[in-house]
């Protein structure tokens, strides 16, 4: 990870509402991170969490309504992609960001061939014809390990397992050698062993194009074993932040800490009861206007009631937004 | 795909037959008699005479599968001796109407014309103008135009051609007199003047029955454009930078076009149906009203041969929505 340079995603205070019959969803509160070229920014959380909302928001893929991206900056290529023209964004969407989906059953149009889904982002960013997009699509399939690629151009999704049609979303994520790569829990509809090989897949597709990869998840084992660095995300929020390293070693959010515990071990004779986080992630009413995690926390005190903690600064590129100091085991200075 | 079409048309064989011998039945069981409405002066044998040069002495078993050789062999040998100048009918018995005592087929093709022209024309332009509402509805649901949509589609499903029709002449020919009330088949078209006569007294049935379809269809395409639009693979263009056009026109459109076009083949056979009081309104010279004339005069032949020649095209149109569906959808190619 080349530290110090220049960002090649820049997203500050990012919000998302969403406008429902029961009111308003804050999905996306505040959230700011950057990615700089040739990282992989692990985003990881509960279901309902925002992760999905937060990398949807910044390529305007939500329907709107419901959804209404409210504020904030998403600066990529000198330009704010929340404050630019709808041409401008489709060049960016397949062209410079790429993006694979959770399910590859359904996200493959069903009445098109495989061919034809990888050829059209060619044909209208890089301005091939068909022929030069054939050869460029049949390659795509090899480099993500499609046998027969040749022939399956002609194939229809139906035709292709689980595993095979992601590795074609894959292809298509990476048809116009974008910079970012943006995977919303591609692995999470596969099989173990499918789970795997897509990991190292993308593990290898990583080192060979060099491009930066935003993976969201909400599996820390496969985090573990593939980020640079690792954003925690709970109630729309950015609650920790730090490299994979300090993350696992030295996590200093509360919610962090349950999260780690939570992971099954096979040590021991006879495995424990599976540790729970208890109770529900919250749903965003209003703004936060205190801790979302406080009724679920262990450490959380009277202030946790009435102030949103915000992201404290703890060195090495380590945040957490928590008004309890994990290292000193007291509350921080108000 | 081939192979498969040719084994439907070989099944729908056994099924047209089975229907002729229900439809035969049917009218063998409905009471009635066909020299009722001969004068009263005529003395009972010589009308018993009669029924028997009709052949209605001879029992069912006779009767239809004289009817099945006429209709199967004898009327196609007599349309290709026209066409080639052939000899392979001979001079056999062909179908003959109780009512005029010429050839069913021959009065079938003369009024065939006119109730293509019609609901044919009808249905095209319903159809037309039911898919782009249908597309626009969806993609700007609850918006004024799509509010507008269900609006006149309640209308088209609500008010029958009985109602609207009488209703559009009252407007436009007897208050306004824009239009003709009555359709005249005679009229030949040779000239622009004679081609805006056809286009004017083809306006009112045409929209009477184009609004029942536009209304129907547009509805289906609607709701499959509105299924298709939530769904991921549409996330998926977008995510690609495909242009909306590209999405709606290409990629949503393609899958919704896979329910409603069974619904379009299907209804074809019904708007011959719905076509039967529209000619009575507009005294169009058709086959529906062919058809009400001939079940008044108790006109078997003719009864029986319309009825059947309406089944075969169901069964074709069933076919050809099943063929289709597997053009569109290559999850249900029938190989």
């Amino acid at each position: 990870m080349p530290d110090g340079a220049l960002p090649v995603l820049d997203v500050q205070n990012l919000k998302t509402v969403f406008q429902t019959r029961s009111g308003e969803v804050h999905a996306v509160n505040d959230v700011s991170f950057s990615l700089r070229p040739g990282e992989l920014l692990g985003v990881v959380g509960e279901s309902g969490s925002g992760k999905s909302v937060t990398m949807m928001s910044l390529l305007g893929l939500l329907p709107t309504p419901p959804a209404d991206v409210r504020g904030g900056t998403v600066m990529f290529d000198d330009k704010d992609l929340l404050n630019v023209d709808s041409k401008t964004l489709r060049d960016v969407r397949g062209g410079k960001i790429g993006f694979v989906f959770q399910d590859p059953m359904t996200s493959l149009n069903p009445v098109y061939t495989v061919g034809m889904q990888i050829m059209e982002p060619l044909r209208k960013h890089m301005g091939m014809n068909k022929k030069q997009a054939a050869a460029r699509a049949q390659e795509l399939l090899e480099l993500v390990g499609i046998p027969d690629a040749k022939r399956r151009l002609s194939d229809y999704p139906h035709q292709f397992s689980g595993g095979m049609r992601q590795r074609v979303m894959i292809a298509i994520a990476l048809a116009c050698d974008p910079q970012v790569l943006i995977a919303d829990e591609p692995t999470t509809a596969l099989d173990v062993t499918i789970q795997a090989q897509i990991l190292e897949l993308m593990k290898e597709l990583r080192t060979k194009l060099g491009m930066a990869v935003i993976w969201i998840t909400h599996d820390l084992g496969v985090i573990a074993g593939i980020a640079d660095r690792v954003m925690v995300m709970y109630g729309g929020q950015v609650v920790e932040h730090a490299t994979v390293e300090d993350l696992f070693t030295d996590p200093q959010h509360p919610y962090t800490r349950a999260l780690l515990k939570t992971i099954p071990t096979i040590a021991g004779e006879r495995a424990a009861r599976l540790t729970v986080i208890e109770g529900q992630p919250p749903i965003m009413k209003d703004a936060p206007a205190s801790c979302a995690f406080r009724d679920r926390c262990d450490v959380a005190f009277d202030r946790c009631a009435v102030e949103n903690p915000p992201r404290y600064d703890l060195g090495a590129g380590h945040d957490a937004a928590c008004f309890y100091d994990a290292r000193t085991g007291a509350p921080r200075d108000a | 795909m081939l192979i498969y079409t040719i084994r439907r048309l070989l099944i729908s064989i056994p099924t047209l037959l089975f229907i002729a011998f229900v439809i035969f039945m049917l009218l063998e069981l409905a009471p009635g008699d066909p020299m009722a409405q001969m004068p009263l002066t005529i003395p009972p044998e010589v009308k018993e005479k009669m029924r028997l040069a009709l052949g209605l002495g001879e029992p069912w078993y006779v009767r239809f599968p004289l009817w099945l050789n006429q209709f199967f062999i004898v009327e196609p040998q007599y349309w290709i001796d026209s066409k080639f100048g052939t000899n392979f009918a001979d001079g056999a018995q062909r179908i003959i109407s109780f009512q005029s005592r010429s050839p069913v087929f021959d009065t079938i093709a003369q009024r065939m014309p006119q109730t293509l022209w019609v609901v044919g024309m009808s249905y095209v332009v319903g159809v037309l103008i039911a898919l782009p509402i249908g597309i626009i509805s969806a993609y700007r649901q609850y918006s004024v135009f799509d509010q507008a949509g269900t609006f006149v589609s309640m209308i088209g499903f609500s008010v029958p051609p009985f109602f609207s029709g009488v209703l559009l002449i009252v407007i436009f020919s007897v208050q306004l007199k824009w239009l003709p009330s009555i359709y005249d088949t005679t009229h030949v078209v040779t000239n622009w003047d004679s081609f805006v006569f056809q286009l004017r007294q083809m306006i009112m049935p045409v929209m009477v029955l184009a609004l029942q379809t536009t209304a129907q269809v547009s509805r289906y395409m609607r709701a499959s454009m509105l299924d298709n639009l939530t769904q991921d693979y549409v996330r998926t263009a977008r995510a690609k930078g495909m242009s909306e056009t590209t999405v709606v026109l290409k990629h949503v459109l393609r899958n919704s076009m896979i329910p409603v076009v069974t619904v379009i083949a299907l209804g074809i056979p019904s708007i011959f149906g719905g076509a039967i009081i529209t000619e009575q309104i507009f005294k169009v010279n058709g086959l529906g009203q062919l058809l009400i004339i001939a079940l008044q005069g108790n006109d078997i032949p003719m009864v029986m041969t319309i009825t059947f020649l309406l089944a075969v095209l169901i069964v074709m149109m069933n076919l050809i929505a099943d063929v289709l569906y597997g053009i569109l959808d290559p999850r249900i190619r029938y190989d």
